[in-house]
């Protein structure tokens, strides 16, 4: 298991180094024109595209710009022009947001996900079963940018249920960071609830036509038991691996539209300010940030796959 | 014989309500079994020797079967019984092997784990360790090496022919008065199997286990037998000991069972022998006798559909479901001097 880890960990890096060279050539060789002009920003003056020319190295070889540009990426030096401001900080004082939102979007998605996939499961074709079917199917279908307003506008500004949008940082007031995380947990979560039921339920109908849950049932087990310990237990391999790319996506992307809509400056929040002011700095930043996340999270999925199959853990995928 | 049956099994009819109608899968199958007995249940695919043991079990009970007629363990009514009285019986009094043991343990649990499963189940008072404890015993008692090593293995880290040892450890658990063996070596290689049958029969007259084998391989009936039910479309055509089996067949089905198997005494056909045709439709079955269509000795009698019974006076036990007189019998199943059945014209 331990070796297991570690092959994960040395892969985990060997991605990220290749999607570090991506993002470099993406955004400063690609591109028909100057990259110092495109990183200064839109009203940039002469002297300060000389003078990022310089800093970059724009004139010396690929391979020295690009340990150019990682060497500012991992001393913090990476910074917007237009004001002079350290995209590390930047992101770092957004983190707590948006890890918040997503990790509560997860949670949220996962438990409710689960539950409702199980139920529809156990009575599949009943009243439920269909009942949870058309909720998913509305779920999956309304999109972030028309839930959200509908949801700020009957619960927040008719009924006054919730605060108004923003972001309170739960070292502040917990109970305000919850009562203002509420509404954009739900946006986040209720497409992936609709999504990760139905998931579940055809994986669930799937594995109780296995052997193995008929052995079970022939051991005298209680139908209950049959259902979580064989049943549910072998369909949620499938669901961890779903899990480990969707949170990593709403990490890194998914949460920019809801910290828009929410008006939570979160990274996702910066980097949509980014894009509109057309600052290439940051959005190198930000994009390098939610490559991390994905990869790390899909390491740490693999490791969890590991540990809830054990013919992964000693299979050929470990050797 | 014969000591009071411990299983006994009275007009058993098991129907899946489909989209093309009722499928009578079983349709009056009865036989007794005792302690010590081995009864081999043998048939094609499809004749419901599988739906037989798993309505044993209560396996088939969904809200679209329809199960009549009785299953008595001891003097408990099974078919009757509520669906945890049911359970108490699974596992515990009636052990059961499945066919693929590939694919009949959990791939993600250890097999310690599922064997103290199966024991924690029905003994609520023993605890883990003991559970683990009397899984080694078992691991021993079917012959797998290193017990007390490879009980914690996972399923994945076992061959085939381990795995159905395991899986025949785990129905034992709990000492059943009946081990039902579905088709228990069909997935396994020719040298595994034989392992397994000894195993079986070992196990069977150590514990004067009443055993249930189901199995298409008369090969396999052959070596751990004591009776044989015959069955062909839901029915049993024919049943009797072994030998009466073997060697003086009654059902035309019977002798084309016997007729196909490929004999390593006598010389090499050129052509293997088979049964032409194919089983009926459970939902379309002819009139009368269900093997009639694939029967070159069917006549007028035959769309009556004959009754099971004893139609030898020297073996009352041996009965069948054929219209045609033993001496008829006698002398159409020789076919190029051996039992058989001879290809339609």
């Amino acid at each position: 298991m331990l070796r297991f880890i570690v092959r994960r960990m040395v892969g985990m890096v060997l991605v990220l180094f290749v999607v570090s060279i991506l993002v470099f050539l993406i955004f400063n060789v690609i591109p028909n024109s100057p990259p110092a002009q495109r990183l200064a920003g839109k009203n940039a003056t002469p002297v300060l595209v000389k003078s990022i020319e310089e800093e970059w190295g724009f004139d010396d070889s690929l391979p020295q710009q690009y340990v150019t540009m990682m060497k500012k990426v991992f001393t913090g030096e990476l910074i917007s022009y237009s004001p002079r401001t350290s995209v590390e900080s930047r992101i770092k004082e957004g983190i707590p947001a948006t890890l918040s939102l997503s990790i509560g979007a997860g949670i949220i998605w996962l438990f409710f996900g689960l539950v409702l996939g199980y139920f529809s499961a156990i009575r599949a074709g009943g009243a439920l079963d269909k009942f949870l079917t058309g909720l998913a199917i509305a779920g999956i279908s309304i999109p972030v940018f028309l839930i959200a307003p509908v949801l700020i506008y009957f619960l927040t500004y008719k009924l006054e249920i919730f605060p108004n949008a923003g972001y309170v940082p739960i070292s502040e007031d917990p109970w305000q960071w919850l009562t203002h995380l509420i509404l954009p947990w739900f946006t986040v979560a209720i497409l992936s609830i609709g999504f990760y039921s139905r998931v579940l339920r055809s994986n669930m109908l799937d594995v109780m036509n296995e052997d193995y849950v008929r052995t079970a049932r022939a051991k005298g087990l209680s139908e209950r038991k049959v259902m979580t310990r064989h049943v549910l237990r072998n369909s949620l391999i499938p669901i961890i691996t779903l899990f480990g790319l969707d949170f990593g996506a709403t990490v890194a992307g998914t949460a920019i539209i809801t910290e828009v809509l929410f008006n939570i400056e979160g990274v996702g929040f910066y980097a949509a300010e980014s894009i509109e002011k057309l600052e290439l700095p940051p959005i190198m930043g930000v994009t390098l940030y939610g490559a991390f996340f994905v990869v790390f999270i899909n390491a740490l999925v693999d490791i969890a796959y590991a540990y809830l199959d054990p013919r992964v853990r000693l299979g050929t995928a470990a050797q | 014989m014969s000591p009071a049956p411990l299983l006994s099994v009275k007009d058993l009819r098991v129907g899946f309500a489909t989209e093309g109608g009722l499928l009578q899968a079983v349709d009056g199958v009865s036989f007794e079994l005792r302690p010590g007995e081995v009864l081999a249940i043998v048939g094609e695919s499809g004749s419901g020797k599988s739906v037989t043991a798993q309505t044993i079990m209560g396996l088939t009970r969904s809200k679209n079967s329809r199960i009549e007629g009785s299953v008595r363990l001891s003097d408990q009514e099974l078919i009757e019984a509520g669906d945890a009285e049911l359970r108490r019986v699974r596992g515990d009094r009636i052990g059961m092997v499945f066919q693929d043991p590939m694919t009949s343990f959990n791939p993600v649990y250890r097999l310690s784990a599922q064997i103290s499963e199966a024991i924690r189940t029905h003994r609520g008072d023993v605890s883990k360790g003991e559970a683990r404890a009397r899984a080694v015993e078992l691991f021993d008692a079917v012959g797998i090496p290193d017990a007390e090593r490879r009980v914690d293995d996972y399923p994945h880290e076992f061959s085939g022919g381990m795995r159905q040892r395991a899986m025949i450890a785990m129905a034992l658990a709990l000492d059943p008065l009946v081990l039902i063996a579905d088709e228990p070596t069909t997935a396994l290689d020719v040298t595994i199997q034989a392992q397994i049958l000894r195993l079986l029969e070992d196990l069977n007259r150590k514990h004067d286990l009443a055993t249930i084998l189901i199995t298409h391989d008369l090969g396999v009936v052959a070596e751990v037998a004591d009776r044989v039910l015959v069955m062909y479309a839901g029915k049993v055509v024919e049943e009797g000991t072994l030998d009466e089996i073997f060697y003086d067949p009654q059902h035309p089905y019977t002798w084309g069972l016997l007729g196909s198997l490929t004999r390593l005494d006598r010389p090499r056909p050129k052509r293997l022998p088979q049964i032409s045709g194919a089983p009926p439709s459970l939902l379309d079955l002819p009139d009368g006798c269900s093997f009639r269509p694939r029967c070159p000795h069917e006549f007028g009698r035959c769309t009556e559909v004959p009754a099971l019974e004893a139609r030898l006076a020297d073996a009352p036990s041996h009965c069948d479901r054929c219209w045609l007189t033993s001496e008829q019998k006698r002398e159409k199943r020789q076919v190029a001097g051996q039992i058989g059945l001879e290809a339609p014209a």
